[in-house]
């Protein structure tokens, strides 16, 4: 069994509960950090620990907080990123269905950290019930003085508000969330200004994913140099990961980034294995903007080495080899997938979520689509492979939010990878109607240069 | 103008406004939004949204926008019971397609329609994130997941006698 820092309690009967909760040492990190550390002190801390931002960009927690700047009597806000959209990932989801008060107590240590009184949880619309389960549990911590005016006494006034959306990808993006907690449309902003300078409001905003603010807890319970020496290099830590798709046992698993691709979905502790006594064909690693690999390159690098579970390990090899972590969204894929439908799939989730303030994403995402309905059922041409890497080449990099990218990247690598699927599509027009490519070489040994 | 928040949904609508600073209670938008939908049977008529942008001392405009933004709103009227079936890539390896089929012959329509009944509307939606435990459908708030024919069938049969309650 790896380290559990998160879901360690998970399974203990009645943990959604105040009482239970804080029976199970819940809430000891709020008291250790407000009356035993300065914000200083606690920043430090965050920064030791190397937590990464676990929404997917992977960005120095830390190192965000402290850009945070703090002029004279503006207030400042703490803003909970649970728009948790991105195909693959389920893991915020769990983690405020099952233990709302993790989050809660994480959100209350780092309001205090960045000096905000009114931090709000921006929650996806279609999560109604968990909305509904995060009010009980922030009522239930306010009636016990972890919330509210001057908490345990330190003069921090503190409040948690839950923010519904209403059905938009987009408002996953920092400055799109901040658009839409103003009551507009998702729209993203300009960078510069950052949020850390105006955000919510023209207010100094910091925006975290829940799962990176549940981890404050354990980082300021054990300490960040403790919380940095489970990992590996700067995948420090443990991270939650959302495994689903064509396995046996689809769930959230929390893994300690030490463990191998090939184990955490062979292994009984993790996916059990391809479900059907089926093979595996590719997997989406990080959540369905992130380069899906074929199973050979998925479990051992270009170089022949191990890949594992951890930021560097599973970007080794760039986008020509490699892929991402992201957002910890596994989708495995077994023999029976095709590759072109379920591209076809993602770059209709992708034109669908497009805001469409930018032409190339705008325009570039429809007909991404079309060409690839056109090729799925049976009315591509050889030239619309190419069509279709020179629309995706186009929109990465030329958007104001990084919808783009996340549009362009699923269909180049799909391109990169299965290219022979897409011409046995276009070359089998009738029998792609009826049948798949299959699994053909891409569960081969990879062949490595001597 | 007739359509009106009662008292019970004032109480609501206020605690909702209280959320944000005095004079930005346009960020009570969104969940204003899923109130009034709420409350007006299930969609939001352009009266529905003038009526928000009055209590909300904003522009209809503003409104406007923000309402054709978000898939959850709906603007035309719909069926009392919306099955929204994902079809992203997740649920699409998992056999969304088969449900999705299955829905649509139970039901004897498209998605996008609604039962002459006025039951049923099936609208096909972008991942709600329950990918873990595909194929799935929401029904106004709640999650229906691991979907197979036999539980639609289940599914089906329960919406209607609640319809008869």
């Amino acid at each position: 069994m790896g380290v559990k820092l998160l879901l360690e309690k998970a399974s203990v009967p009645g943990i959604r509960s105040y009482d239970v909760y804080r029976r199970e040492g819940g809430y000891a990190a709020v008291e250790k950090a407000l009356k035993e550390m300065s914000i200083e002190a606690i920043v430090e801390e965050v920064k030791k620990s190397g937590l990464r931002g676990r929404g997917g960009a992977g960005f120095p927690a830390g190192m965000k907080w402290s850009f945070i700047a703090k002029p004279e009597g503006v207030p400042r806000h703490l803003v909970c990123n649970a728009d948790e959209s991105e195909p693959g990932t389920f893991k915020d989801r769990y983690l405020m269905e099952f233990l709302p008060h993790l989050l809660i107590e994480g959100l209350i240590i780092s309001s205090f950290a960045l000096g905000s009184n009114d931090t709000y949880i921006y929650i996806r619309g279609e999560y109604a019930w968990v909305a509904t389960i995060l009010e009980e549990a922030i009522l239930e911590a306010t009636k016990n003085g972890w919330l509210g005016k001057n908490i345990l006494g330190t003069g921090f006034d503190c409040m948690i508000h839950v923010h519904r959306g209403a059905g938009a990808y987009i408002c996953g993006e920092e400055t799109a969330l901040i658009e839409s907690l103003e009551g507009k449309r998702g729209n993203p902003r300009i960078k510069p200004p950052f949020p850390a300078i105006q955000g919510l409001w023209m207010r100094p905003t910091v925006v975290n994913n829940v799962e990176t603010l549940a981890a404050i807890v354990p980082i300021i319970k054990m300490g960040g140099e403790e919380y940095a020496k489970i990992g590996v290099g700067r995948s420090t830590g443990t991270k939650l990961i959302s495994a689903c798709g064509n396995i046996n046992k689809p769930g959230v698993y929390e893994i300690d980034m030490t463990i191998s691709v090939e184990d955490f979905i062979y292994s009984d502790e993790y996916c059990g294995g391809i479900a059907n006594g089926k093979k595996l064909k590719a997997c989406i690693p990080g959540g369905s903007s992130v380069p899906i690999l074929p199973a050979n390159l998925l479990l051992k690098t270009a170089k022949g080495e191990t890949r594992y579970m951890n930021y560097e390990s599973l970007s080794d090899g760039g986008f020509a080899t490699g892929s991402m972590m992201g957002s910890g969204g596994f989708i495995v894929l077994d023999e029976d997938q095709c590759i072109v439908k379920n591209t076809l799939t993602l770059a209709r989730f992708y034109r669908h979520e497009s805001c469409g303030q930018c032409s190339p994403c705008r325009e570039g995402t429809g007909w991404m689509e079309k060409i690839l309905q056109k090729i799925e059922s049976g009315k591509g041409e050889m030239s619309d492979i190419d069509l279709l890497w020179d629309i995706q080449r186009k929109i990465e990099g030329n958007t104001i939010c990084p919808l783009g990218d996340a549009a362009a990247w699923p269909v180049a690598a799909a391109i990169r990878h299965f290219r022979d699927e897409f011409e046995w599509h276009i070359n089998h027009k009738e029998l792609a109607q009826t049948s798949n490519f299959g699994l053909q070489h891409y569960a081969d040994p990879i062949h490595v240069p001597a | 103008m007739s359509l009106q928040f009662n008292k019970e949904q004032m109480t609501e609508l206020n605690r909702l406004v209280a959320h944000y600073p005095e004079g930005k209670q346009k960020s009570a938008l969104l969940p204003v939004l899923h109130l009034a939908q709420d409350s007006f049977g299930g969609w939001l008529p352009t009266e529905a949204m003038d009526y928000v942008a009055s209590l909300l001392s904003i522009e209809p405009i503003e409104v406007y926008e923000v309402a054709t933004f978000y898939s959850m709103y709906h603007l035309k009227p719909m069926g009392k019971f919306i099955f929204e079936v994902c079809q992203t890539g997740p649920c699409m390896i998992s056999g969304s397609e088969n449900i999705i089929a299955y829905i649509q012959t139970q039901l004897g329509i498209q998605p996008g329609e609604t039962t002459k009944d006025g039951l049923f509307s099936l609208k096909l939606v972008e991942c709600l994130g329950a990918c873990g435990y595909a194929p799935m459908m929401q029904v106004g708030k709640i999650y229906k997941e691991h979907l197979t024919k036999d539980k639609v069938d289940a599914i089906i049969a329960e919406y209607r006698l609640q319809a008869k309650a």
